[in-house]
């Protein structure tokens, strides 16, 4: 009963939003908003028949790759950091200054030194993944609790065990919101990064589609992004709401007690 | 449980201890100049005015913070470090135990620290949460406990890591009077059944007077030891048997005046003699 209330309630405003879309686009004759139904019924077409493969599937394979490089250089770099007062005093301000850059910038750059390939495009997605896990990293790790870091040492845990039961999970939920945030700009990246140079993936596709004023075509690469975007980030739900199952305790407990 | 100590029998010994906290145009000195001895198996209280040094003088036995000059030797060796065969009990209960632990791993993760084979550890965390009467909650995380419950974990976490020197910071300061009585048994039940060196940090007098077998009284900031009390009250203890002997009351008295004088200032040196 409950769960379909939540299923109704998480679903109304989407449904809504695609009523009126499909509404005020009916009878629509303007070349550039065609109606939803003729979107929808080319969607199949466009991407069920090879680009699933050859466009969707790389793209995706660069962002996981582009992601998860990101998480282990962002955590590994935020503990170092965050556990060390003098590299935090000298790299603090250059690292907020990197996170200032707008990463997109970067393509043309990293263009001239790794090319067009696969390559560039991980690289472009993990300059802009890694600021967000690194710094919040850094903040978890520094705010870690003086009582649980005297309890570690006073109990002699050793730097490898400190790092596994001690300032891993300590940081995790600040992890956890970084990585969520790197996540987002790691859809947008993989997408600009097709958009300069490439020979295949959903942000070439889209463009493909524009350039050659195939406009139906081109919305459902933009609606096939939007599920994307919804996919990848319910996964990551899951994900946190299993690692951090502690927290969300802990949290409760607080709020109760 | 096994004591290897110091032929002289002394378990700590704590020489002109003194730390200077370096601010920011701010020094503080928050222990002067301490010297006292504890022998092996004793259960000794510290009692001090709040900001008496008294939590600097822990972390600083338990190797957690450097001196500014002074040392401090245990088992004969000067610690330097956290040293092996010490566990601390800290007053902030709720923070000491990993939350994302259960209480099993709290307190199973410092005996693999020391490599005790599976088995002995199975029975060690066995025992402990036998001992503090929380057999059933070993699969349950800290913070689904009751702070009395916490703070039996973080004690039973203590017992089960087979330390020759146990260090308690208030550990009681916050739970409410009920629970303080059970747990200040427990202290001394586990004291006599193992034979640890307890040095035990408060500022309740009461609290002091009952535990120990002896009570430093620290004087007010620069820290020094004002009086070394003895406690020759019988080794059977109980809360309502123990409280109402003439002697308690004797001993409690003696103790508050101390503290009293500490409050005011007084000195080792103003007093001339030190109470024994
Ligand atoms: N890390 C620190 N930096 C600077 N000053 C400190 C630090 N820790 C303690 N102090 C100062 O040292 C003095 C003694 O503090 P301490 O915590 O040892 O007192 P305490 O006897 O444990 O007090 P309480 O009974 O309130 O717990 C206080 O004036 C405190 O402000
Ligand atoms: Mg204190």
């Amino acid at each position: 009963m409950s769960a379909l209330k939540s299923v109704v309630r998480l679903l109304a405003v989407p449904a809504l939003l695609v009523a009126v879309w499909w509404t005020a686009t009916e009878g629509s004759t303007d070349y550039f908003w065609p109606p939803l139904r003729t979107i929808v019924g080319t969607f199949d077409d466009t991407w069920f028949h090879g680009r699933l493969t050859s466009d969707v599937l790389p793209s995706l394979l660069r962002l996981v790759a582009g992601y998860l490089l990101a998480l282990v250089l962002g955590i590994g770099a935020g503990v170092a950091i965050g556990s060390s007062r003098t590299l935090r005093a000298v790299l603090e301000p250059v690292l907020e200054f990197f996170r200032a850059i707008p990463p997109p910038v970067l393509v043309p750059i990293l263009m001239l030194f790794a090319g067009i390939g696969d390559g560039m495009k991980i690289l472009v997605i993990v300059t802009g993944c890694v600021w967000p896990v690194l710094l919040n990293t850094v903040e978890g790790v520094r705010a870690l609790d003086e009582v649980l870091r005297d309890t570690a040492r006073s109990y002699r845990l050793r730097r490898g065990s400190r790092l596994v039961h001690l300032v891993l999970p300590g940081a995790s939920p600040q992890i956890a919101a970084g990585a969520r945030q790197a996540l987002s700009v790691g859809i947008i990246l993989m997408v600009i990064s097709e958009m300069f140079a490439a020979s295949e993936g959903v942000g070439f596709t889209i463009i493909q589609f524009q350039r050659t004023f195939a406009i139906p075509q081109m919305w459902t690469g933009v609606i096939l992004l939007g599920v994307i975007g919804v996919a990848l980030s319910a996964l990551f739900h899951l994900a946190e709401a299993r690692v951090l199952r502690w927290y969300t305790g802990l949290r409760r407990a607080q709020r109760e007690g | 449980m096994t004591m290897t100590t110091a032929d002289t029998g002394t378990m700590l010994e704590v020489r002109h201890l003194k730390k200077v906290f370096q601010g920011r145009g701010r020094t503080v000195e928050a222990v002067g100049d301490l010297t006292f001895k504890v022998k092996a198996g004793e259960l000794v209280c510290v009692v001090g005015p709040s900001g008496a040094g008294k939590t600097t003088l822990l972390k600083c036995v338990a190797g957690l913070l450097d001196s500014t000059s002074g040392e401090v030797l245990l088992e004969g060796r000067a610690v330097t470090g956290p040293p092996p065969g010490m566990a601390v009990v800290f007053q902030e209960y709720g923070r000491s135990l990993f939350p994302w632990m259960t209480v099993r791993q709290n307190i199973e993760l410092p005996l693999k620290e020391k490599k005790v084979p599976k088995a002995e550890r199975q029975r060690l965390v066995r025992e402990a949460l036998a001992a503090v009467g929380l057999s059933d909650a070993a699969d349950a995380h800290p913070w689904q406990l009751s702070g009395g419950m916490q703070q039996r974990v973080a004690i039973a976490r203590a017992v089960a890591y087979e330390p020759h020197i146990l260090l308690m910071d208030e550990p009681f300061a916050a739970v409410d009077a009920q629970t303080r009585a059970e747990l200040e048994d427990l202290v001394r039940s586990l004291w006599k059944r193992l034979g640890v060196t307890v040095l035990f940090i408060t500022h309740d007098i009461d609290e002091s007077v009952y535990l120990a077998e002896r009570v430093i009284v620290l004087s007010s900031s620069p820290t020094e030891v004002l009086a070394d009390v003895a406690i020759d009250l019988p080794a059977e203890r109980d809360q309502l048997g123990t409280r109402s002997l003439p002697r308690f009351a004797e001993l409690r008295a003696e103790v508050y005046r101390l503290v009293q004088q500490a409050k005011d200032g007084e000195r080792p040196s103003t007093i001339g003699k030190v109470a024994r």
